[in-house]
């Protein structure tokens, strides 16, 4: 499977950073089995990485690599996005969860 | 300085906007936001974008920060206003955040969000330049990025009441789906409610007329209703302030010679030095020729002359000159005079005011001649008309200079026009041009409606046209209706019963005879 490059932006050490660092980390080992590597950018100390790379919300996180790039923003608790988001899942199967971790592991 | 600049609480920055302080009393409510609402097309961008070009001519850094727009595309779009926008990117004057819309990467929402990252961009913009202005153009966009949802809503207000922290003055441009209606889409204004300007661009009668209204400022007053505005190549958004307009201008008793020595003689002694002259008549009656010899007169006397002409081309008004022995060639090369011709329809009456101001302010004429004033009716409705002819002549007493317009009437004989109507009562002289029809020959006639500050000839004299110019010779002495077109001619011998029986006033009965005609005119 493919190698996942994901940034992930936050504002501060809020509970909705946290709940963020948390969604991503426990979605990232289920369905990438380690195969990833998780960078968190606080905006407040890189503020013209934020400019650079047009963050707007936050959390958002940019999957830079498989491409195509792709942005997921909200704190992640909606795993089913977040899987959709990383090319985990096709829409048709989202309400599937059974069937979702291995055409999820197919797609990608 | 106005009654109103002394009371105000609320400290306001001069936007620099020409025209645009007047009506604001002094600008726009400083530190505080401003929303600016307007349909697409309404020059909310060069409104703006020019905010901040305005600073940095001040000394003021800004900051823009895009929901639109790419600033790539807005560094393009402006310069065509000679805002070079990225020597101020490099010079640290002006800087961009970036929110425009990014395609190449699809955004997927998971779960709650805040607009933090736009917040910190901001700051951090701020902080760079030390900005003390910023424009936000325009917060529809980002509803189209992220939905129109409570959490963005929520989160601009929060943004809008940071902005009020850093201190720093803002305008917020917004979208409206109507030229009345709504203030703006996505309720915007409910974030943003001490100040609120309105942009519009109206379609009346087929002419588009823009106007900008300041609807609110909290706690501050300003001048109400619409005012219009255009966008100029050179200036940018560009209001025309008519009821802000001052009537400070200065009087003068000192004469100017007309360039016709009998029209002098009838004005009591020539034109004021800082009047404004508006001469009426039918087409071919002679409004050219007078303008020609108030023109050649100027010159003659030593003053420097503008001549705008809206209705015959350079080589026709050279010729027609020529034909009256002027040389116009010659005094233009001497540096004298100046001609302006320009078709109406090249562009709206805002944009000839703002140009014939241009050429104003660059030749310092001492008499302006308009020629004629009622070709520019035809380019637009009767309000914008009206206002034109407002702002122009205000302008031109401003500049404490001699102006003559000339207003062409619809009927051959007799009748007013529709410049005349407008601007009559700010004009100081009216001289009317008439045809005298009698015994089936069509004559001319001249008279001296009203001058203010000054006697002049009651008289309506007959004038004839040659190769050496006009020529004012005898009153009408035997025919009355001339004003009005309705003719009646009285025999010799009963004007001269009733010069007998009024001996010791007969120049009066001319008078009596000619009067009630002056009253059909109602002007």
């Amino acid at each position: 499977m493919s190698y996942y490059l994901l940034k992930l932006y936050v504002t501060g050490q809020t509970p909705r950073s946290r709940r963020a660092i948390e969604n991503l980390r426990r979605i990232c080992d289920e369905e990438l089995r380690g195969e990833y590597e998780m960078h968190v950018i606080d905006v407040l100390d890189r503020p013209q990485l934020a400019e650079d790379e047009k963050i707007l919300a936050t959390p958002t996180v940019v999957k830079e690599l498989p491409m195509p790039m792709r942005r997921i923003i909200g704190d992640l608790s909606d795993a089913d996005k977040v899987l959709l988001g990383l090319d985990l899942q096709s829409c048709q199967l989202r309400s599937d969860t059974a069937s979702r971790k291995e055409e999820g592991v197919d797609l990608a | 300085m106005t009654w109103h600049n002394q009371r105000t609480a609320v400290a306001k920055l001069a936007t620099g906007v020409p025209g645009f302080d007047l009506i604001g009393y002094g600008g726009l409510p400083e530190g505080r936001s401003t929303l600016l609402s307007g349909t697409s097309g309404s020059a909310k961008t060069v409104f703006a974008c020019q905010f901040l070009a305005e600073g940095i001519r001040r000394g003021q850094t800004g900051v823009f920060v895009t929901f639109e727009e790419s600033p790539d595309a807005i560094r393009k779009n402006m310069e065509g206003f000679n805002w070079n926008i990225p020597a101020w990117e490099a010079e640290g004057k002006w800087a961009f955040v970036d929110v425009s819309p990014y395609p190449e990467q699809e955004t997927i929402v998971s779960g709650n969000y805040d607009l933090n990252a736009l917040l910190v961009r901001i700051e951090n913009a701020v902080r760079k330049t030390g900005a003390r202005r910023m424009s936000l153009d325009s917060l529809g966009g980002i509803f189209a990025q992220l939905g129109d949802s409570c959490t963005v809503r929520n989160e601009l207000f929060r943004i809008v009441s940071a902005l009020k922290k850093m201190g720093v003055t803002s305008i917020i441009t917004a979208e409206r789906t109507e030229e009345y209606g709504q203030v703006s889409r996505y309720g915007i204004e409910e974030f943003v409610t001490d100040n609120v300007i309105i942009l519009r661009n109206g379609l009346e009668q087929e002419k588009r007329r823009r106007t900008i209204e300041i609807l609110k400022f909290r706690g501050a007053p300003h001048q109400k209703g619409e005012y219009p505005f255009t966008v100029s190549p050179n200036q940018g958004v560009v209001v025309i302030p008519l009821s802000a307009i001052e009537l400070t201008q200065k009087s003068t008793d000192m004469r100017i010679r007309s360039g016709v020595p009998e029209l002098d003689r009838m004005c009591g002694g020539g034109f004021f030095r800082d009047s404004i002259v508006l001469l009426s008549g039918a087409t071919g009656t002679g409004k050219t020729l007078v303008t020609t010899s108030f023109i050649a007169g100027g010159v003659e006397s030593g003053e420097r002359c503008l001549l705008f002409a809206f209705e015959e081309s350079r080589d026709q008004l050279f010729r027609n000159a020529t034909g009256w022995g002027v040389d116009f060639e010659k005094m233009e090369e001497a540096g004298n005079l100046k001609v302006v011709c320009e078709y109406p329809e090249t562009g709206s009456l805002e944009d000839h005011l703002i140009a014939m101001k241009a050429v104003v302010d660059e030749f310092k004429p001492q008499r302006i001649a308009i020629d004629s004033l009622s070709a520019l009716e035809r380019v637009a409705t009767v309000k914008s008309f009206r206002e034109f002819a407002i702002g122009l002549t205000s302008y031109i007493k401003d500049q404490n200079v001699a102006g003559l317009f000339t207003a062409t009437s619809s009927n051959l004989l007799g009748g007013s026009s529709v410049t005349e109507t407008h601007i009559s009562t700010i004009t100081d002289t009216i001289i009317l041009l008439r045809y005298v029809e009698m015994h089936g020959e069509m004559r001319r006639g001249v008279t001296v409606l009203k001058m203010r500050g000054s006697t002049h000839e009651k008289n309506i004299r007959e004038f004839t046209i040659d190769g050496k110019g006009m020529h004012i010779g005898k009153p009408f002495r035997n025919i009355s209706g001339i004003l009005s077109g309705h003719f009646i001619h009285r025999p010799q011998d009963e004007m001269d019963r009733l010069r007998e029986m009024f001996k010791e006033d007969a120049d009066g009965i001319a008078q009596t005879l000619d009067i009630p005609s002056a009253g059909d005119r109602g002007r």
